[in-house]
């Protein structure tokens, strides 16, 4: 199922289908490893829901609903 | 910046001690081997943001005095924020004699584009891969003979918490500074039609600046539509032209 990445409970994974936006938003998430084909998974959400921890290519980083929209995944 | 600023950090007295940039993702001990090769026992944390203001520290190795800058630790050099413009905005010219990128060998795969971005900005690399403790502990065994075979530049296994690989890190910058290593970084090559466009860029960037900016790097952010940081470096002439 194609997804935007903040749909993503914690504990579910899905892989990196296509990164939207343009530009500098785009080559950041590149550089954070969120290229095509990477298995993303949800650590966890903070109290407030926003920022959430990811898992990706073996470090965690923490995402902005906003920067994460741009990211469509499958679950898996 | 404008064209004097860059003439004046261009210029440095070659009789200066070396100067010995740090490199890397945050979190890869950066400042761990900062303290390890300097001796400084600065405060090391982990949080975001905490090398801005990069700290320098010095060193004697066979009778030569060294100076370590520690950058901040950065995922790309594409300046997306203030830390990236700090750390490229050193190694492009500032020009370290020798830029030691360092890298977490837990995760090596996603330190590899900053390596490979370095790597198109200057030659004079070393890769420190550190936390080899960590990894061996994790089960991941890291080739570094084959993984400096691959990159065309030297490559260091290191545990810095422990002081492991300091020693070997220290001679390998000496051997890479007087030329008895010299690295020849293997460059990602792009799509055709992108090193198409390169190969016309790249003379005129050497026309208009000379070899002092590596022409390649320099043609990639043009052809990416970055002018923000192309207009540090170019005349607006040949940036109106290359558009």
């Amino acid at each position: 199922m194609n997804i935007k990445l903040p749909q993503l409970r914690p504990g579910q994974r899905g892989i990196v289908q296509e990164i939207q936006g343009e530009g500098l938003t785009r080559r950041r998430m590149l550089d954070l490893g969120m290229v095509p084909g990477t298995l993303v998974e949800v650590v966890r959400r903070s109290p407030l829901g926003d920022p959430v921890a990811y898992q990706i290519r073996g470090a965690v980083i923490a995402l902005r609903k906003d920067e994460a929209s741009y990211i469509n995944v499958t679950t898996c | 910046m404008d064209g004097s600023d860059l003439t004046l950090l261009n210029h440095r007295n070659s009789n200066e001690e070396p100067v010995i940039a740090l490199a890397g993702n945050p979190n890869t001990g950066k400042s761990t081997l900062f303290n390890a090769l300097t001796g400084l026992h600065q405060h090391t944390g982990n949080w975001p943001g905490k090398t801005v203001l990069h700290s320098r520290g010095h060193y004697v190795y066979q009778g030569i005095n060294y100076t370590v800058v520690d950058l901040p630790g950065t995922y790309s050099l594409i300046a997306n924020s203030i830390d990236e413009e700090v750390a490229r905005d050193f190694i492009c010219f500032q020009k370290p004699e020798v830029t030691v990128v360092v890298a977490d060998a837990t995760c090596l795969e996603r330190n590899l584009n900053l390596v490979l971005q370095i790597m198109e900005i200057t030659s004079q690399v070393i890769l420190a891969v550190n936390l080899m403790d960590e990894a061996r502990r994790k089960k991941i065994t890291i080739d570094d003979k084959e993984l400096q075979r691959r990159l065309g530049v030297p490559v260091v296994p290191m545990e810095a918490r422990q002081g492991v690989g300091v020693s070997e890190l220290k001679d390998t910058i000496a051997q890479v500074i007087d030329r008895r290593i010299v690295p020849h970084p293997r460059l990602v090559r792009y799509e055709p039609d992108i090193e198409d466009a390169i190969a016309l860029l790249e003379p005129q960037i050497i026309r208009a600046l000379g070899d002092g900016i590596s022409a390649r790097w320099l043609s990639l952010r043009i052809l990416e539509g970055n002018l923000d940081i192309v207009k540090n470096f170019l005349p607006a002439s040949l940036i109106k032209e290359a558009v």
